[in-house]
């Protein structure tokens, strides 16, 4: 156990700390304030910059222009790139999940037909994953999709789109094989969303705004070439794109959290509770700090989880915690923040007395999904039931 | 950087299982905490011949010259097997006060004899007053006499020397000194024993001032937090194992969710309790600016987890759980003990608020 950093993973942040310093814009606090729509394209710039950089897919092999990063050094990106308050990058589901996927399970020729153009931003990818009938129960999935000679027809409906509305191509999980165990006739298709019969509509969620979409498959043809992985092995392949959402992405979100509740603590210092700073009331101090320590939970949960990985070589069930660690722990410091800042907490975005232009009043209501998303709490729970404590299967 | 046990540590934590699982199982834990003392010296003496008692002190004398993290994988396995007896009030508690703050020759005087498995010893801190702040210490020697009175001083009966905390400094009190008298608290924690220290004009060896002290308390607080984690893994496992076998309406109860999701729960709890003391016992050993901070992390976060994961436990376990015969509540109760000592989750919360939210507060290593 030694958590210096090593001379690899000095020099790594030290490069990337020199490139930043060179090349983040410093005009995204402008910019995020405006709808994605209108922002999309500044995206895809930095992205475009970054890999230009060779820094847009750290964790990726290098024979696919990435870093080979371990991920230690994945963690140091994370951070470095919260330090310099850098954008995100426009294709984010393509770098972080499909991308690792199809460079595991695809061909030589889906590898170079689709890999340059995740990496440069020239196409978007988003994730058909859930249906209205298939969210925790995701094998239950209805939407088919039917051989036609060298084509699948594919039918069906899929929900909670992130980036649909831009996607130039989706990761679609779809049965091909309704008469096996549902686990077992599923396949992974590559589709063009502009195949004629793809429709994809925003969903508005209870926070105002839609980061997802809905969409609609109705007779889509499908090239055979475009199967990732073995037909009706397509569980697996989703499960592995899983596997990369619950695992490394915990310590994306370190950075962003450490930032929250330093933040607060700030903002803890104006705020009146009881005659004085909430700062100084002492049952406010015991709740930040309870979210302070937490916090730094996380990051060592992270860091002991990467010592795992690293051993086996994959994500495991492990990351089942990291997901409902950090997710709870982010409802919990909203409502602290709600607490610390009584009516004003409330107020939204446009209002001229809302905390930080409304940032906490969203927080408080957008965490809400947290628990939900990317695998819920009971799924969650469920998982590390069966797959790590080893008792019998509930569902 | 690697959060992961190194090869040796591995070996360690590993042979102290075997050795503790070996030496100390359950019918001999149960034996020694029906004695007055649980302490048995045929234990103590394999105990150093493992060279447990020296294990953090430096060669020079008789210690085994090991790290923090060793420390905190000891204890975690002390833990596991709730090592009843002075283990942890002789060596990391005692043993850590005298390193932080003795001089050579205290140091040859008292901590070599600990390292060398010849003595049993234990640290006086706590007043009436319930604090385990040493600011709020109110004994106060006079011309190296001491008169008052300390409670909640585990394993003082079998100590062969007590290390007295008073506001004007560190003081060693041999156990046949005059003035001394040593009575039992009935604590709930059977396995580590609890007394009342009175003295009346008790002739007391100064050994060094209270500057240090908070280091060496730290040290301890992580290794009792450690002695939790261990606690905690062996409540979870006697608990998954009973839900995979306990059978109720035709099906193991582990398959229902509002059995299984418990466990869920209890493994998260453990293993975040397990990342923050491994993390504080890192930080410990490196002297790292945020070692204060680290240690009140683990044991706020351990202190809440054990008692958590013994509810859970317990509930999982049905009526089984009540029984006496079940060692659930032995492990319960220490939970307990150790919650409260050397500071609750509310104590420990609010010494990170210092450090962490007072302004200009983040730069002091410890307060």
């Amino acid at each position: 156990m030694d958590l210096n950093l090593s001379p690899e993973e000095l020099q790594f942040r030290d490069e990337l700390r020199a490139w930043l310093d060179a090349n983040v814009p410093h005009d995204w606090s402008a910019w995020r304030e405006k709808p994605m729509e209108e922002s999309f394209p500044y995206l895809r710039a930095w992205q475009r910059k970054l890999h230009e950089g060779r820094w847009a897919a750290v964790s990726w092999p290098k024979e696919y222009e990435g870093r080979s990063a371990t991920l230690t050094q994945q963690a140091i990106f994370w951070e470095e790139m919260a330090r310099v308050e850098a954008p995100p990058m426009a294709n984010s589901l393509g770098l972080g999940l499909i991308g690792p996927t199809i460079i595991a399970y695809g061909t030589e020729a889906q590898k170079s037909r689709f890999i340059p153009k995740i990496l440069s931003a020239e196409e978007i990818w988003c994730q058909g994953f859930s249906e209205p009938n298939a969210g925790s129960d995701l094998a239950s999935l209805q939407t088919e999709a039917r051989l036609d000679d060298d084509h699948y027809i594919v039918n069906g409906q899929k929900v909670w789109t992130s980036y649909g509305w831009v996607g130039n191509w989706c990761e679609l999980v779809v049965r091909t094989d309704p008469n096996v165990p549902k686990h077992k006739g599923l396949t992974v298709l590559l589709i063009d969303m502009k195949s004629p019969g793809v429709e994809v509509r925003p969903l508005r969620q209870m926070t105002g705004e839609s980061e997802f979409n809905e969409m609609f498959f109705r007779d889509v043809r499908v090239p055979v070439e475009n199967v990732l992985g073995k037909v009706n092995d397509g569980w697996n392949v989703a499960v592995s794109t899983l596997m990369h959402e619950r695992g490394a992405y915990g310590a994306r979100l370190h950075p962003l959290f450490k930032r929250n509740i330093n933040r607060l603590i700030e903002l803890s210092r104006k705020f009146q509770k009881n005659g004085h700073a909430a700062a100084q009331d002492p049952l406010t101090r015991q709740k930040l700090a309870q979210c302070y320590a937490e916090i730094e939970i996380m990051r060592m949960n992270q860091l002991r989880a990467f010592s795992r990985i690293s051993a086996t070589g994959a994500p495991g069930p492990e990351g089942s915690i990291q997901k409902i660690f950090w997710s709870e722990l982010n409802q919990r410091l909203q409502q602290v923040a709600q607490e610390i800042f009584g009516p004003y907490g409330q107020l939204l975005g446009g209002d001229s007395h809302a905390v930080d232009k409304g940032i906490w009043s969203y927080g408080y209501l957008r965490t809400r999904g947290n628990t939900i998303e990317a695998g819920t709490s009971e799924v969650q729970r469920s998982i590390i039931g069966h797959f790590v404590l080893g008792l019998p299967k509930s569902y | 950087m690697e959060f992961g046990l190194s090869e040796s540590q591995e070996f360690l934590k590993d042979s102290t299982r075997k050795f503790f699982a070996g030496e100390c199982p359950s019918a001999e834990m149960r034996r020694l905490m029906e004695t007055d003392t649980a302490y048995e010296a045929s234990l103590w003496s394999k105990l150093t011949e493992q060279g447990y008692p020296g294990i953090i002190f430096p060669e020079a004398y008789g210690g085994v010259g090991l790290g923090k993290v060793e420390l905190m994988l000891l204890m975690e396995e002390a833990g596991r097997a709730l090592l009843p007896g002075p283990f942890f009030s002789t060596v990391v508690l005692a043993g850590s006060v005298i390193e932080a703050v003795g001089s050579p020759a205290h140091k040859e005087k008292y901590l070599a004899p600990i390292c060398r498995g010849e003595v049993r010893a234990t640290v006086a801190l706590v007043e009436a007053s319930a604090s385990w702040n040493p600011r709020d210490v109110q004994l106060s020697a006079t011309n190296g006499k001491l008169t008052g009175e300390k409670l909640f001083v585990t394993d003082a009966a079998i100590a062969d020397f007590l290390v007295v905390v008073a506001r004007n400094g560190v003081f060693v009190v041999d156990s046949k000194a005059s003035g001394l008298t040593i009575s039992p608290m009935s604590g709930m924690d059977l396995t580590r024993k609890l007394y009342r220290v009175e003295f009346s004009n008790t002739p007391a060896e100064h050994i060094g001032g209270t500057t240090d002290l908070p280091r060496a308390l730290d040290i301890a607080t992580a290794a009792l937090a450690a002695e939790l984690v261990g606690g905690m893994q062996r409540i979870l496992d006697i608990t998954v194992e009973y839900a995979k076998t306990r059978k109720q309406f035709g099906k193991p109860i582990g398959m229902f969710q509002a059995v299984q999701h418990q466990c869920a729960d209890m493994y998260l709890e453990t293993e975040s309790s397990r990342s923050a003391v491994y993390y504080a016992g890192w930080a410990l050993e490196e002297n790292s600016p945020d070692a204060a901070t680290a240690v009140s992390i683990a044991k706020m976060y351990a202190s809440d987890a054990a008692r958590t994961v013994g509810n859970r436990g317990i509930q999982i376990h049905g009526g089984m759980g009540f029984t006496w015969e079940n060692d659930l509540h032995l492990y319960y109760r220490r939970a307990k003990a150790s919650e409260t000592a050397f500071g609750d989750a509310t104590f420990h919360r609010e010494r990170i608020a210092r450090l962490v939210i007072d302004e200009g507060a983040v730069s002091a290593k410890h307060a």
